[in-house]
């Protein structure tokens, strides 16, 4: 059969829906239309049935009880309920004080987090910002060595977005359950993925996202702890009670049983993917490396997600790169489009040079991904890369010897 | 980001890719002009290099490397085209704006023939300086 072009690899953005979830989502357009909050007729009990089983399945996802799960519009908005409602609920000094109490993040956080955490700031509480060595990871004596007295909440993330590498997440919440502290972890790329459990992982607040595991987009949730320690959050919108006034507003119930549909599934097929999309994964990696000189794998050789890899090849930039292997559809650390010119954050903070973060692709796989996709892309990264240095005046001067990091360049 | 049609002629077909010899060999050369301009951590690095005729002063032939994103490589592919055959005034006069306008280069993309015009003018200033003629002195291209 002939391969189906552009490849998507590109899953740590977004997945495609699985069609057994458009399927379950379908009745509750149409026939199951009613509000779950309508507690006086069929139509109301309909969708109210509906979101049951959507809980029971996201609280299963992760070890949860399903009162503890709070259905939100994605891990954006989990974050900010999570991040800000822990820190207002637990603060040390009101409003207006200037040491309203010490939250525990890193660098190389998804802006859905340090942003809430920098307008924390902004309003008198103080953070600190944790940096990876160049393996990418948070350790739990990391974590330890940045608390304080005040310190109320950590929050970091259980495996990063761009380079997939895996946070010590279950080892932190030990430490963090021994002082009293909360932690929250942003698990959008990790919940549906890998094993979760909120119980023995030592996890207090936990983010994910639907469309991350082949479920409908504008749908997530929290996880809220209930016992030991019971987590309480400020609400940040105010109205109708719902989702026990965390989260108040008409639920989105076709969205949220698909997404509880999604959390089915990927329970039930996480092992199987995971195993498979590792083997992809690595002969990806390999094959390229043996091919192409200066080119490295970013972040830690083993503790990373199954699916994503960010590899950077030295003297191709990289938005030249994706345009180059336009039939790929992935993305990449460099940031040329935008005004400052800056490459990817994450991949500075692992220290790598600035020259090579603009030299990274990410390639993230999912379900969709075959074995022909896997020798497509390793056949026309290649190829790109190798058409790339030959028009690349870093290449020529590293072959001759010249040190780039030596070079005055004309900055501009 | 959709690219013009133009951009991705140059990309795909760039015109004039090369050296005129290894670096040490363009140095000692004294018809040859190197502009080297950009930074490797800012994403784009071009060099620009061009052949001049001392006895017509015209610019014989011109070739680019390039370092960079698919705009940057269309930049300097059409900027060694335009150049060739014009006299060293001639070439120093070209804006970075033709550039833009004749790719349609969105805003962001700019600064990729701002660094295109820098690269014309440094590799012209290199071969003045290699033949002892006066150095013109140039503002910055400008960038908006």
């Amino acid at each position: 059969m002939a391969l189906k072009l552009p490849v998507y690899m590109d899953h740590a953005a977004t997945t495609p829906c699985d069609p057994r979830v458009v399927e379950a989502m379908l009745p509750y357009f149409t026939e199951k239309f009613g509000n779950p909050g309508s507690r006086n007729h069929k139509f109301g009990w309909d969708a109210e049935e509906g979101i049951d089983y959507a809980r029971d399945a996201a609280a299963k996802l992760i070890g949860a009880n399903e009162k503890e799960i709070i259905f939100t519009s994605g891990s954006t908005e989990s974050n900010n309920l999570a991040i800000k409602g822990a820190a207002y609920m637990y603060e040390k000094a009101p409003a207006g004080s200037k040491s309203r109490g010490h939250i525990i993040t890193a660098i190389h956080e998804h802006k859905a987090v340090l942003d809430p955490v920098k307008r924390l700031v902004k309003e008198g509480f103080e953070a600190t910002f944790l940096e990876p060595g160049e393996d990418g990871i948070i350790t739990a004596d990391m974590v330890a060595a940045a608390i304080r007295p005040d310190t109320i909440l950590v929050t970091l993330m259980w495996a990063n977005n761009e380079i997939g590498t895996i946070n010590e997440i279950p080892q932190i919440g030990r430490v963090c359950r021994g002082k009293g502290i909360l932690l929250h972890t942003d698990a959008t790329q990790w919940t549906g993925k890998m094993p979760t459990n909120v119980e023995t992982d030592n996890v207090d607040l936990l983010s994910w996202s639907s469309h991350k595991i082949y479920g409908p987009k504008g749908v997530g949730a929290l996880y809220v702890r209930r016992h030991r320690p019971r987590v309480r959050l400020q609400a940040l919108q105010d109205g109708g009670g719902q989702e026990r006034g965390f989260r108040p507003g008409t639920l989105n119930v076709a969205g949220i049983v698909g997404f509880g549909k999604a959390c089915e599934i990927a329970l039930a097929e996480m092992d199987s993917d995971g195993q498979r999309l590792l083997k992809l994964r690595r002969r990806l990696e390999t094959e390229l490396n043996q091919a192409i000189d200066v080119s490295k794998v970013n972040g830690h050789a083993d503790k990373r997600l199954p699916h994503i890899t960010n590899i950077s090849f030295g003297f191709v930039e990289g938005e030249g790169l994706m345009m180059a292997v336009k039939n790929i559809a992935c993305s990449s650390g460099s940031a040329c489009t935008s005004a400052s010119l800056e490459p990817s954050y994450v991949l500075k903070a692992l220290g790598v040079g600035d020259e090579l973060a603009h030299s990274s692709l990410r390639l993230s796989l999912g379900k969709g991904t075959t074995d022909e996709q896997i020798d497509y892309a390793i056949k026309e990264i290649i190829t790109a890369v190798t058409k790339l240095r030959a028009m690349s005046p870093l290449y020529d001067m590293h072959k001759e010897g010249i040190d780039l990091s030596k070079v005055e360049w004309a900055h501009h | 980001m959709a690219y013009g049609p133009k951009i991705i002629d140059h990309y795909e077909n760039p015109r004039n890719v090369g050296n005129f010899g290894s670096q040490e060999q363009m140095k000692s050369d004294k018809k040859i002009g190197v502009g080297l301009v950009g930074a490797p951590e800012c994403g784009d690095v071009m060099q620009l290099s061009i052949k001049v005729n001392p006895e017509t002063g015209k610019i014989e032939d011109a070739k680019f490397k390039t370092f960079g994103c698919g705009s940057a490589i269309a930049s300097s592919s059409l900027a060694t085209e335009w150049i060739k055959g014009r006299t060293l005034d001639q070439a120093e006069a070209l804006k970075n704006t033709e550039l833009v306008e004749e790719l349609s280069l969105p805003p962001v993309k700019i600064h990729c023939s701002v660094l295109a015009e820098d690269a014309i003018k440094a590799a012209i200033n290199d071969y003045r300086k290699k033949n002892g003629l006066p150095v013109h002195d140039h503002d910055h291209a400008e960038s908006h």
